[in-house]
Formats: structure tokens, sequence, C-alpha cells
């Protein structure tokens, strides 16, 4: 049976408890965002990812298990450490490649590269570079899902950083009064670009900012994917059923620095090590391994497949044409 | 014809493309069963109900950028920004987002959204209350731009505006509220929006102004006419994408061209104007062209200060008069 090339599932949140399948989707989906960050890293060594980059090797486990608990006609929004959801959301990897390396064939003719990957067909409505920006983006997706009374909910993704902006506040407090389904999840690294946030924020557990919102508001372990799955599930059922936002702290760690090359000397190593041993791509296999779930040769064949998977698109993405300098790019502006 | 208020135009606007589509929704602060400060939005809550016609919080960020999310979900959301001034809160959110999105995502998202901003100065506002903002997002690539500067204006281009698939800032003027003007309602069909419009024509200088600037120098046509000057004033109306074909043809004409607007010279579009009709008609212009804008310094509060920083009727006549 070759795993690596089934689909990843985008979860029925109405499932009570996750199956076998699931949980190896959800393995395979954390696999496929490691893998695909990590060709990143080489290409943008290489010079075929232009600009900056941030990556989110660590932190799979938020934008895996959380995808899972989606439906496809929910709306999502994210920030510049973005690729992961998009993955998670069944991207096409060689158009996400495509777009890194600007070519005409990016899933956005190479017209916003990193920090920008939109794809409104798996509703991926808008990836924003300003820290905090997307947060009112999402409310109105959120209004949009409440008028469309459908059960669809809208999910937001942001760093700790994104906390002290005034978008932040303004949009936790429209969503919180006009009771709209968003998911506010926060993926709280420790730090905000190379600060950490006990030298920004007055407290380390982001939750407690939802209180000011008196909106509802859960901490989990973000490098448990089984865990952020429940917390989002939770949280999306009771957004489809007229309940209201959430604010869901996802406690997590990022591997590699802020953006392209940064080595993050800001960071205490003990700080760094300890984290590492809560990867999520070492932890969790083990975990399935263990409850028999899934044999370590299965995991490791998941694994080669996806490299091989990446490998494949990265050679069809960095064969793309260029787009043309002299077009006019009106029709991309204007409708 | 029915003569109708500036005010009533934008009601019945907003009314007419409201009952037309369902996707539309208006936000804006004290807009529901107010009507709005202005009385923008009167009865639109009474006829379409709290979930169409929404009072907001005072967070321009979080509502501007929610339109953004309500466009890009299908829906073609009308935003009322109470003072123009209060672009520069939700700045970030027009700027970096909805002017930049549809490009960003290859041409594969739309952006069907209206931000109405009521401005101007002569109220007394002080300098807080008191910006068009016709310049402040003038170079902003991605967002189009139009000016209101009367009852058939404020109509029909916010009809457009609302048909329009793209993101429009259509600025209003709180001067011109009360202002009457024939205009033809309830009319299936909508010009879409398009760009400068001659409103007198003369042959001795050529007038181009937007906003409550436009009524000013048709006062000073009127003027210059007791002196046997024939001016031809022009609406720009379009500030961005700006069109000035119809100015370099009236400019082909008198050979003099004046602009005036109720911003900064430095920085504003009768710059803008001159540069391209000069690249356009040079050999034409019998004087370099003039610009009439305000101050280089805040509006002042005090009656007579902030009376004397606008151009006045008289001030453009002289300006006309002395290129002649």
């Amino acid at each position: 049976m070759n795993l690596a090339q089934q689909p990843t599932t985008i979860g029925d949140n109405s499932a009570a408890s996750l199956t076998d399948a699931d949980r190896v989707a959800l393995f395979r989906s954390m696999v496929r965002i490691r893998e695909f960050e990590e060709q990143v890293q080489r290409s943008y060594l290489e010079g075929l990812v232009h600009g900056t980059t941030h990556l989110c090797q660590g932190q799979e486990a938020v934008a895996a298990g959380a995808a899972h608990a989606m439906r496809a006609d929910d709306y999502v929004t994210f920030t510049y450490r973005g690729h992961g959801h998009c993955l998670a959301r069944g991207m096409d990897m060689a158009a996400a490649f495509a777009e890194l390396f600007g070519r005409a064939s990016g899933i956005c003719r190479g017209l916003g590269g990193s920090m920008h990957l939109t794809d409104i067909e798996k509703g991926l409505i808008g990836c924003f570079g300003i820290v905090g920006g997307g947060l009112p983006v999402a409310v109105g997706a959120g209004l949009a899902a409440q008028l469309n009374g459908r059960g669809q909910i809208s999910t937001t993704f942001f760093g700790d950083g994104a906390v002290n902006i005034g978008a932040f506040h303004e949009a936790m407090n429209l969503a919180q009064v006009w009771g709209l389904p968003v998911l506010f999840i926060c993926e709280n690294n420790l730090y905000g670009e190379f600060t950490r946030i006990n030298h920004t924020t007055p407290f380390e557990n982001l939750a407690r900012r939802a209180g000011g919102y008196a909106m509802q508001a859960v901490m989990v372990d973000g490098n448990d994917v089984e865990a952020v799955f429940a917390a989002v599930s939770s949280a999306a059922a009771r957004g489809r059923a007229g309940g209201g936002p959430t604010f869901i702290e996802c406690k997590t760690y990022r591997h590699r620095g802020h953006s392209r090359t940064d080595p993050a000397k800001y960071r205490d190593p003990a700080e760094v090590e300890s984290w590492l041993k809560r990867d999520p791509l070492v932890v969790y296999p083990a975990q399935l391994a263990e409850r028999g779930m899934l044999a370590p040769a299965d995991a490791e064949r998941i694994v080669a497949e996806t490299r091989s998977a990446v490998k494949d698109a990265t050679d069809r993405a960095a064969a793309g044409a260029w787009p043309q300098a002299s077009a006019d790019l009106t029709p991309y502006m204007f409708v | 014809m029915p003569e109708i208020t500036y005010r009533e135009a934008i009601v019945a606007a907003l009314q007419e493309e409201m009952r037309r589509d369902p996707r539309t929704l208006i936000m804006g602060e004290d807009i529901g069963p107010s009507g709005g400060p202005f009385k923008t939005c009167q009865g639109l809550y009474e006829e379409f109900g709290p979930a169409r016609v929404r009072d907001t919080p005072i967070s321009e960020t979080g509502f501007v950028g929610a339109a953004l999310g309500l466009a890009l979900t299908g829906y073609r959301p009308i935003v009322e920004i109470m003072f123009a001034d209060f672009l520069g809160v939700c700045f970030d959110q027009i700027v970096s987002g909805i002017a930049k999105h549809r490009l960003m995502s290859g041409g594969r998202t739309m952006v069907p959204l209206v931000i109405r901003a009521i401005g101007g100065a002569g109220l007394r506002f002080a300098a807080q209350h008191s910006q068009t903002a016709e310049s402040w997002l003038l170079s902003v690539q991605g967002l189009k731009i139009v000016a209101a500067s009367g009852p058939a204006e404020a109509y029909g281009m916010l009809r457009a505006a609302i048909r329009d698939n793209n993101p429009v800032l259509l600025l209003e003027h709180k001067a011109l509220l009360s202002l009457k003007g024939e205009v033809a309602t309830g009319s299936d069909a909508v010009e879409p929006l398009s760009g400068a419009r001659v409103l007198r024509e003369g042959t001795d200088a050529t007038i181009v102004a937007t906003l409550a600037m436009v009524g000013r120098s048709l006062a000073a046509a009127e003027l210059l006419a007791k002196d046997g000057i024939a001016a031809e004033v022009i609406d720009l109306r379009v500030l961005r994408p700006m069109d000035t074909s119809a100015i370099s043809e009236s400019v082909r004409r008198t050979n003099i061209l004046v602009t005036v607007e109720e911003q900064a010279k430095l920085g504003g579009w009768g710059a803008e104007v001159v540069a391209q009709v000069a690249a356009d008609a040079f050999d034409e212009l019998d004087a370099p062209p003039a610009r009439l804008g305000l101050p280089e310094y805040p509006l002042p509060y005090s009656p007579p200060l902030e009376d004397a920083a606008i151009p006045s009727p008289e001030a453009i006549a002289a300006t006309v008069k002395s290129l002649l």
C-alpha cells in the first residue's frame, strides 16, 4: 500500500474520535510540511527562492491538526509563515514551489511570493505579510460564514507577536460582539521575530488576552497534533452552532530562525534543546508505533515517498518559465 | 427631473443597489437605526435590517479589513468612513490588503468593495476632521479613487462603484450634503466609472477641480464671464486611474490650465494633471499651468482662517486672469 500517495483528507469535524487512517493522515500531513520546508531551506541557499521566506519546522502539528478539523468550505487566513497551512489544506506542492521560485506556473503566477500564497478554491483566502493584517479579514470571512448560514467557520493563524498590534484587538472585539464563527489560532512560539515574548508582553499565556474580550479561550500543546485537532474540532463545532468565536493558543516552537538564514542566536540553547525533544515529527510516529497504529517501517516509507514527491515537485517548479517582464499586469490588478 | 440633495442622492443610490443585489451590505459607525451622523444611510436599517446595515464599533482597521474578508468570500460590502481623516486609521488595511490582494494572488481573487469617505473643509471641524483625503491614497496602485462634486455624481458614481468588481474609494464632501441638483434616479442601467467631465464650456482657460472646488470653479467662471473671459470648467471625477485626455483636449483650445484642489499642492493631484497635460499638449500652453490648493500648514479652526485657507471663486478667477 502506497501510503504517501493517498490524499490527505480534510477531516469531518463531526467525528467524535480519530480513526487509525486519520492518524496516519495527520502524520503524512506533518511529514509533507516538514519535507517541503526543508527543501525550501535548501532551495533558498541555492538561490532558487528569492527575498525572504519564513519556515515553520517544529510547528507542523498546528497546521496539520487544525486543517484536519476543518471542512473544505471553511475559510482560512494566515501569515507569512504560512506554507504549512497551505499544504495542510491541499495546495499543490509544485505550484507552491514555483511561486516561491517566482515562476509563471506559481500558484499566484509569481506575483505574490512566499508571503502571499493564496488558493481561493481551497479556502485559503489570503496570506498577510503585515503582522495582524489578516485578522480583520478573517472576521469579515466569519461574517460571510454567519450570513451564509451553512455552518462554515473562519480560521485565522497568527503568532505571539500579533497579540500586541491594533488589528488583533479590533478583530477580537468585533468577532465577539457580532458572535462570529471565527477561530483565532495563536501559534505561540515564544518569539516575535528576534525578541522573546517576556520583553514585549505582560504574560506568556496568551489565552489570557481573550478574557479582555469576554471570548472563550483554550490553551493547548501545539506540538500534540491530536490535542490541536481536538481543540479546533470543539471550537469549530461551537462556532458552527452559533456559539461565537474561540481563541486557541497553541504552545509551540520553531526549529529555525525567524526568516531566511537567521541563525536565531538570540535563543537560549537549553530552551532550543528542550523543544527539539518535543519535535512532533519524532514524538508522534513514536506514539503511533507504540499504539500499533503505524509501524516504523511504514512511517519511514511515508517519509521517503514524501521526499521523492518533494524532489519531483521542486524539479518541475525549477523548470518553470519566468513571467514576461514586458507583460501588462493590469488584468491581474483590475477585473 | 426631480431635484434632490447630495445626501438624498447617496441614500437613493444605496437603496437601489441594495435592493438590486442581496450580496451588498453596508457597515459603519452609527449608520444603523441612526441613519448615519450625516444621515447618508437614512432608512436603510428599516428597509434592509441589521444583517445588512451594521453599526460597527469605532474600529476602522477592524471593519475595513472585514470588508476585504467579505469581498473575498462572495459579498459586496460598502463601508462608510465618517470622516475621511479616519482613513489614516485603516490605512494599512487599504494599502497593504485591499489594494494589493488581487495582484498578489495572481489575479485569482476579486475584491468588489466600496469605501465611502465623507470629508472636506469649510464647516469649522478643524484640522483632524476636515481632510478630503483626495491625495492621501493617490499613489496606491490597485485602488480606484473617485470624487463626487454634486448630487448627480454622488448618485451615479456610487451606483457604479458598487457594481464595479474592484475596490473603489468614493470621496464625498460634507459641505455638499445639502446641495440640490437634478438626479435621474431609478433606472436599471448605470454608467460605469469613467473620467473627467466638462461642466461648462469655454474658450479662454481650462479650470480643473474636484469635490467642493468644482462649485467654486463654476462660480469663478461666472465672475470671469463678467470680464468677458470664457472659462471651461472640468470636474476631474476619477482620480485613479487618472485620464486627462479630456483636459488636454480642452487645453488645446484654451491654452491656459489651472487646477484647484482642496488639499496641499505638494503631493496633490494638481501636479499630476499638469504633468500629463504638459506631456500631451506642451506646445498648446500659452502660460505655465497654475495650481491652487490649501496652504502648507494644517487647517486652522478659526472661521476667518479656515475661509482664507480654502481657494475662493475670487482667488480662482484672479489666478486665471494672471495667466492671460
